[in-house]
């Protein structure tokens, strides 16, 4: 008898899942709030822009987008379900479903963007492929590593570049393949490889955790263009735009004067339409989303605009000591740029 | 419901038909297979619909897309234009080779710590004990990433330890010198397989003989002469056509020679003592179950204590430790894909990049299925034919 309730169980559901089972369009917007949490993609650890703090808190530049995109989305920047993924793991994962958004220091190209199906909602960090070695071994430039070994981690666009690089330079080396940055750096620690490439600002956050990291040097050469950001899965226009148009927000912001400090006081009304438009006070931006009108200065006063994150995570003061260089603001001399809010 | 319908003599009487054990079961039936064909039918569709959301098609034409990227240990000619279908048949070979690798030494450990666990001398047999109970109780993946970080632990490159500055070790593995071959070389190695074919007739004629009069022949000497022997004065009378590149430091690397990776030898290392302590343990179970009273019969007709091992023991405990042995050997190779863990290249490393380039992951993972399937039946097949041959025959 137990095998055939067993058998009963299977063919109802199996029919349950013909009929209902079809599947559609999702409405991410809808599932997020219904879950009541935001499930964002991050990396497994790299010092500045997904690691954990004293007291155990997901933090950093990666990591402060999610909160603000949750701040706009949830009004509440804690309600944040970090989910850590490797190179290899976080696309499957963004596919399947299992987050909402990865905001993991991915490399926008034209075959991710099209082929894997997913859609890339602007650049946080404008980034390019380095090498860092030894001081010691006495080179000066990455053409120069004929025979070396490399690490390297394995699915990243890096890999490709790295194969590019020393085809087109006509240098054999020896590619030493890693999982996850922390491996390649007990590799990299214990001279299993002679340089370690990744993107430039890994390496700078990756020579943080080095005993001595004056020992250490990144050596000239950029192979490559990398820019980094934050992706949804294709097919929902509403909510890329939603994330599109957070990370917009957060870098509107820092044109415009609008910190974590007097966020809250701005919202009250300026003389700015523009900041207003933003921040709720005139016209309909957060209903145009799908949001509530107070959406940009949630997510603001969260994490603060995009020159407070980088400066405190990965700038010129912290541990990193990044400048901003190509990621400053257009008028500043980078060629950060976002579009109007109008 | 309550329509009856016409009960003659052992007719069907619907509103009973679900008190008749028969036709519930043939109902229960029914609805299995369509529950089952439909929930294949909804997985089915449901793959193909997230597919063509994400844009992507079902196929295997990706297989011949550029690969772009590089393998450190190639066991046929590769380079990173070469096409995803080739990288994954360089990943396969390497599985092929550390299954090999590991099956051997495996077999070899297992079966020399079986006979010595069952060793008289309670130092031997504890030491071993203690060993096979630590082995077989850690998981695998943790004593692959133990053996890597001893690889890594060992001397850096610069330092390398060196067997006569031909052989070297650092903690980028172990490079060997490779053979040159000149004219020459080809009837040295003719000589060599020869020798080999010989070896092995003398051992059966040399069984024969004993089956026959009782007397020995000494087949490992004659072997050592036939293989080896024989074949060193012809190298030397052939004027030594054989030269060896023998690596060199360079400045990053050792250069020249061939080099076997510390991630290949801490996946072998780390595989075949995990399955040898299993296999120790099925060896010990194998000559436990052959009965005493033959050994004590060796023992009165004067056999020394090797020999009852090796002539009486041994062959009658085969019959008892092959069939386990088999799925030793299948866990072996299944277990040989957590080498992703330390970035030895087998299928599972290569085949998770060209998923993570290609996006065509249900593919890969097929791909993935139909190489252990296939590689497992190769060793089920073989092994059931040996089980075959050893058994007892029954006259």
């Amino acid at each position: 008898m137990k095998f055939k309730q067993i058998a009963g169980a299977v063919a109802v559901a199996g029919a349950l899942c013909v009929a209902g089972g079809m599947p559609g369009q999702a409405a991410t917007l809808d599932d997020v709030k219904a879950a009541g949490t935001l499930k964002c993609g991050i990396n497994t650890g790299l010092p500045g822009f997904a690691y954990t703090d004293d007291a155990g808190k997901w933090t950093g530049f990666d990591v402060a987008y999610c909160r603000a995109l949750a701040a706009a989305v949830l009004g509440d920047a804690n309600k944040v379900t970090f989910v850590n993924l490797t190179g290899k793991t976080r696309f499957p994962a963004l596919a399947a479903g299992e987050i909402d958004v990865l905001s993991r220091n991915t490399t926008w190209t034209l075959s991710r963007d099209v082929d894997l199906g997913f859609t890339f909602i602007g650049v946080n960090y404008y980034d390019g492929q380095g090498f860092i070695g030894r001081k010691a071994l006495g080179v000066k430039s990455a053409k120069e590593l004929g025979g070396a070994s490399v690490c390297i981690q394995t699915g990243t666009t890096t890999e490709l570049n790295l194969a590019d690089f020393f085809r087109i330079n006509k240098i054999k080396y020896e590619p030493v393949p890693i999982e996850t940055n922390a491996e390649a750096r007990a590799a990299y620690d214990a001279e299993r490889c002679d340089v370690y490439t990744t993107d430039a600002s890994g390496l700078a956050a990756t020579r943080t955790t080095f005993p001595k990291p004056g020992d250490h040097m990144v050596f000239p050469e950029i192979i490559s263009k990398e820019p980094l950001g934050p992706l949804v899965r294709q097919g929902d226009d509403q909510w890329a735009d939603i994330a599109r148009w957070t990370l917009n927000a957060l870098i509107t912001a820092e044109e415009l004067g609008v910190t974590q400090g007097n966020v809250a006081k701005m919202a009250e009304g300026t003389d700015n339409p523009e900041i207003n438009r933003m921040l709720g006070k005139e016209g309909s931006m957060g209903k145009m989303l799908g949001l509530d009108a107070n959406w940009a200065a949630r997510a603001i006063a969260a994490e603060g605009n995009y020159a407070e994150m980088f400066e405190r995570y990965i700038g010129a003061d912290s541990p990193l000591g990044l400048g901003r260089g190509l990621n400053a603001l257009y008028k500043d001399g980078g060629i950060l740029y976002s579009p109007p809010f109008r | 419901m309550t329509e009856k319908a016409p009960s003659g003599a052992g007719g069907f009487d619907i509103s009973r038909a679900w008190t008749d054990e028969r036709v519930r079961g043939v109902i229960f039936q029914i609805a299995l297979v369509l529950g089952v064909a439909g929930l294949a039918a909804f997985i089915v569709n449901n793959t193909i619909a997230n597919y063509e959301e994400a844009g992507l098609s079902f196929g295997y034409g990706f297989l011949f897309d550029t690969a772009n990227f590089d393998i450190n240990q190639r066991l046929i000619e590769y380079a990173s234009t070469s096409t995803y279908g080739r990288a994954l048949g360089v990943g396969a070979l390497n599985t092929i080779l550390v299954a090999v690798m590991g099956v051997a030494a495996a077999t070899l450990i297992g079966f020399v710590t079986g006979v010595l666990r069952l060793s008289n001398n309670f130092l031997v047999s504890r030491t071993v004990a203690v060993w096979v109970e630590f082995t077989r109780n850690v998981p695998v993946l943790l004593q692959i990433i133990f053996w890597w970080l001893i690889m890594l632990a060992l001397p850096k490159v610069r330092d390398s330890l060196s067997l006569g500055e031909t052989v070297f070790l650092n903690n980028r593995g172990v490079r060997l010198p490779s053979p040159i071959f000149e004219d020459g070389s080809a009837i040295v190695l003719t000589i060599v397989l020869l020798g080999v074919v010989a070896t092995a007739v003398v051992r059966r004629w040399a069984k024969k003989r004993q089956d026959a009069t009782g007397r020995t022949f000494p087949v490992g000497w004659a072997g050592l002469g036939l293989i080896v022997g024989v074949p060193v004065m012809a190298y030397f009378a052939l004027g030594q056509p054989l030269d060896l590149d023998v690596p060199v430091q360079k400045r990053f690397n050792l250069q020249g020679g061939v080099s076997i990776t510390p991630e290949l030898v801490a996946l072998w290392l780390a595989l075949s003592t995990y399955t040898g302590a299993f296999i120790s343990e099925i060896v010990r179970a194998g000559i436990l179950a052959v009965s005493r009273g033959q050994t004590e019969a060796a023992g009165a007709l004067g056999l020394r204590r090797n020999l009852t091992m090796r002539e009486i023991v041994l062959p009658q405990a085969l019959r008892v430790i092959v069939p386990p042995m088999t799925s030793q050997y299948l866990n072996l190779t299944k277990n040989s894909s957590l080498a992703v863990a330390i970035g030895y290249q087998d299928i599972v490393s290569t085949g998770d990049t060209i998923l993570n380039q290609s996006g065509q992951a249900i593919e890969v993972i097929s791909l993935y299925m139909v190489f252990y399937l296939t590689l497992s039946l190769l060793t089920s097949s073989y092994m059931n034919w040996y089980n075959k041959r050893i058994a007892l025959v029954e006259r």
